[in-house]
C-alpha cells in the first residue's frame, strides 16, 4: 500500500506506523497469550481433559495480533474453525474462553459449542464456524446491514486457504464487490486444508489474485510479519470505511500443530515444521526486533511468556471448577 | 370482508410488514421489475427501492447467508429462494447455520429470518421444479416450518413469520398462487402452533396441509351428502406442531387420514401417526391409521404422470370411503 518502504528498518517502521514502545510490547505480550493458550489447550487434551476436537492456532499468533489492532472494537468479527487467537486479541476474557473450551457453562456459549463455535455477540464477535467457508456468506448480510443503517463500522471476515475453494468463497466476493460492501476479507493461508498442501487443490495461486475477477484490491502478504498485517490491514479498513467496497489480504502463515487431534503429520515432514518454528516464527520474529531495538531486554522474552502462561493457567484453574451444564437443559436455546 | 389471492395476502403482508418495520428486507433473485418468478413481489421495488428489494446473483447458497449474516446483527431479512427445489443448494447455510447459531452460541445469537419457497407440483415443471421437502426441514432442530393453504392463514402466517426470533421456512405451494379467499384488511396474526380446524365432522379425522386440504375439503363437501362427515384439520405450522388438536379430533372420530403431497418414505404423516399411536388417543383408533402421500418417485413431466405421482380427489374420496367402510 502506498507509504511502505522497501528498505525500512523496524524501528522506522514503527515510528511511521506510530506505535508506542508500550503498544509494540502489548502485541508481543498479546502473542504470547494466544501461544500459551493453544499449548494448554494441547497439554489438556493430551491430559485427557478435553472432550471434543480443537483446531489450534499455535504459529500463526502475528494475523490475529496485527488484524485486531489495525480495526475497531466494535468492528463485526467472522471467524473460521482455529479462531482462538482472533478471540483472544479481539480482548476475549480468557476465563470464559477456557470455560467453553472444557465445555462448562460459564463459557461464551455455555457449553453448546466448544472450542469450534466460540463467540461473543456483545462484542461483535459473530462466533467461529465448524463449516468450512460456512461464515463467509454471513458477511454480506453483516454488510448490507452496516450500508443500510448508514454505519462506519465494517465487517472482517476471516477464513483459510482451504475455505477459497468453497463455492460460497466466490459467490460472496462477487456480490461484496457489486455491492461495494464494507468487508475486510482475510484469508489466514496456513499452507494446509487438513492434510492437502494448498498448491495441490488450487490451480493458480496466490489465492488473492481471485480476487483480480472480481475487482477487489488484493494484497498477498507474509502473515508472519506482525507489522506487516498490521499495515495492510489498517489502510484496508480505512479505504473500506471510506465506501470503496471490500479489500482482500493473503496472509501466508503456518500452523504447527496438527489440523486437529486426529492428525499425526504424515503429509509434511518434521524440517519443513521445525523451519517455520526456528526461522520465521511471529513470535521470534517480532521479540529479536524488540530486542535489537532496545526495546525489550532479552530475558524479557521468558518473563511475558510467564505472565502468559499465569493467565492460562489460572483461566484452566477457573474453568476446571466451573460446573457443567445440568442435563435438564439440554432442549435449551433450541428457539429464541 | 373483501376476497383477495393468495398471492395477494402474501405480497400484502410482505408491504405492510416493511412498512412498519424498516429492519425488513427482501433478498432473492428477479425479485425487483420482474416481480419474482411467480410475482409475489410486483410493484415492492417501486415502493421501497432497491436498498430493501435487493436483487441478487444466482446464488442461493449466499443468499441464505446473507440473511442469515443481516439477522444475527439485528435485521429481519426475508429471502425469496424461486423453488423450494433450490433450497437443496442451500442446505449448509439453513442446516448448518440458520438453525443451529441460536443453541451452539449459547442463546446468544438470535436467527430472525424468513425464507420463501414455493414448492409442490402440478404446473409441469418436472423434477427439479416441483417438490415438496418440508420433511426435510422439519428434521432441522431450529427450523419453524409453514405451509399455509389459504390466503387468510398466508398472510396471518406471514406476519407472525417475519416477527418471529427463529429462522422460518414459508411454504407456499404454487397452486395456492392464484386461488382467492377472505382475507381482512389491516394487520391481524396467527400464531404459531395453532392448528386450523377446516371442517368440523364425526367419521373421520383427516390432516394435510397446503394444496391437499383444498383437495380435501372439496371431496368432504361432495361425501357430506351421502352422510360421511369428514373432519379436517390443517397443522398450518409442521414444525411446532399443535398435536392436540389432531389427537383430540382422533379421540372424537376415531379415524386417522393424513394426506400430504410430498413423498411417503420418512413423510411427515409417519410423524402424526407417531403422534397418535403414542397418546391418549390411541384407545380411540377403530380402524388403522392411514396415509395418503405423494408416490416415492421424482415428480414427472408428463402431465398424466404428473396427475398420477401426487394424490388426487379421486385417491382422496376411494381412500375415504375405504377408511370409513372398514375396508382396512
Amino acid at each position: 500500500m502506498g507509504e511502505q518502504k522497501a528498505n525500512e528498518t523496524f524501528t522506522e517502521k514503527a515510528e511511521r506506523l506510530k506505535f508506542s514502545k508500550d503498544e509494540l510490547l502489548d502485541m508481543y505480550k498479546t502473542m504470547c497469550v494466544i501461544r500459551q493458550f493453544e499449548l494448554m489447550a494441547d497439554k489438556l487434551y493430551a491430559l485427557g481433559k478435553v472432550h471434543g476436537t480443537m483446531h489450534l492456532s499455535a504459529g500463526q499468533e502475528a494475523v490475529a495480533v496485527g488484524l485486531s489492532h489495525a480495526t475497531r472494537v466494535d468492528d463485526y468479527l467472522i471467524n473460521h474453525h482455529r479462531g482462538h487467537g482472533h478471540f483472544i486479541s479481539k480482548k476475549a476474557d480468557i476465563n470464559l474462553m477456557m470455560c467453553e473450551f472444557l465445555g462448562k457453562e460459564a463459557g461464551y456459549c455455555k457449553g453448546r459449542g466448544g472450542s469450534m463455535h466460540i463467540a461473543d455477540f456483545s462484542s461483535n464477535n459473530l462466533g467461529a464456524n465448524g463449516i468450512v467457508g460456512g461464515g463467509i456468506p454471513h458477511s454480506l448480510g453483516v454488510g448490507l446491514a452496516i450500508q443500510m443503517k448508514n454505519l462506519d463500522q465494517i465487517c472482517i471476515t476471516i477464513f483459510g486457504d482451504g475455505a477459497s475453494n468453497e463455492g460460497v468463497f466466490h459467490e460472496t466476493l462477487n456480490m461484496a464487490a457489486l455491492w461495494k460492501l464494507p468487508i475486510l476479507f482475510i484469508c489466514e493461508n496456513n499452507k494446509y486444508g487438513m492434510s492437502m498442501d494448498i498448491e495441490r487443490v488450487s490451480a493458480k495461486l496466490p489465492i488473492a489474485q481471485r480476487a483480480e475477477s472480481y475487482g477487489i484490491p488484493w494484497y498477498y502478504i507474509d502473515g508472519n510479519d506482525l507489522l506487516a498485517v498490521y499495515e495492510h490491514a489498517h489502510d484496508a479498513a480505512q479505504k473500506i470505511r471510506s465506501g470503496s467496497g471490500p479489500v482482500f489480504i493473503e496472509t501466508q502463515t503456518y500452523r504447527y500443530f496438527g489440523h486437529s487431534k486426529s492428525d499425526r503429520n504424515l503429509y509434511r515432514s518434521k524440517e519443513e515444521i521445525d523451519t517455520w518454528r526456528t526461522t520465521k516464527d511471529p513470535i521470534l520474529r517480532f521479540g529479536n526486533h524488540l530486542i535489537e531495538n532496545g526495546l525489550m531486554k532479552a530475558q524479557d522474552t521468558e518473563l511475558y511468556e510467564q505472565e502468559a502462561l499465569r493467565i492460562i493457567e489460572a483461566a484452566v484453574a477457573f474453568a476446571e471448577v466451573s460446573p457443567d451444564p445440568d442435563p435438564s437443559t439440554v432442549a435449551e436455546y433450541v428457539y429464541a | 370482508m373483501p376476497e383477495i389471492t393468495y398471492v395477494e395476502a402474501i405480497r400484502s403482508a410482505l408491504r405492510e410488514e416493511m412498512r412498519r418495520d424498516e429492519r425488513v428486507f427482501i433478498i432473492g433473485e428477479d425479485i425487483g421489475r420482474y416481480g419474482g418468478a411467480f410475482g409475489v413481489t410486483t410493484g415492492m421495488l417501486d415502493e421501497f427501492g432497491d436498498k430493501r428489494i435487493i436483487e441478487t446473483p444466482i446464488s442461493e447458497p449466499s443468499i441464505i447467508g446473507a440473511a442469515v449474516g443481516a439477522a444475527v446483527v439485528g435485521m429481519r431479512p426475508i429471502a425469496e429462494i424461486m423453488f423450494m427445489d433450490f433450497t437443496l443448494l442451500t442446505l449448509d447455510q439453513i442446516g448448518n447455520q440458520a438453525a443451529k447459531m441460536h443453541y451452539m452460541f449459547g442463546g446468544k445469537a438470535t436467527v430472525p429470518m424468513v425464507i420463501r419457497m414455493p414448492g409442490g407440483s402440478g404446473t409441469g415443471a418436472a423434477a427439479q421444479h416441483s417438490q415438496s421437502l418440508e420433511t426435510l426441514l422439519m428434521h432441522l432442530p431450529g427450523l419453524k416450518v409453514v405451509t399455509p393453504s389459504t390466503p387468510y392463514d398466508a398472510k396471518g402466517l406471514l406476519l407472525t413469520a417475519i416477527r418471529d426470533l427463529n429462522p422460518v421456512c414459508f411454504i407456499e405451494h404454487k397452486l395456492l398462487y392464484k386461488t382467492k379467499g377472505e382475507v381482512p384488511e389491516g394487520e391481524y396474526t396467527i400464531p404459531f402452533g395453532v392448528a386450523d380446524i377446516k371442517r368440523d365432522g364425526t367419521d373421520l379425522t383427516i390432516v394435510s396441509n397446503g394444496i391437499m386440504v383444498r383437495k380435501a375439503l372439496a371431496v368432504a363437501e361432495r361425501l357430506a351428502q351421502e352422510g360421511i362427515n369428514v373432519e379436517i384439520i390443517d397443522p398450518r405450522t409442521l414444525v411446532p406442531l399443535d398435536s392436540e388438536t389432531i389427537i383430540n379430533s382422533v379421540i372424537k372420530t376415531g379415524k386417522l387420514l393424513v394426506i400430504h403431497e410430498a413423498c411417503e418414505t420418512a413423510g411427515w404423516a409417519g410423524e402424526i401417526m407417531a403422534v397418535i399411536s403414542s397418546s391418549r388417543a390411541f384407545d380411540y383408533l377403530d380402524a388403522p391409521m392411514r396415509r395418503l402421500t405423494g408416490k416415492n418417485v421424482p415428480i414427472p413431466y408428463n402431465r398424466v404422470l404428473e396427475r398420477a405421482a401426487v394424490p388426487q380427489e379421486e385417491d382422496i374420496e376411494r381412500e375415504i370411503r375405504a377408511i370409513v367402510k372398514g375396508a382396512y
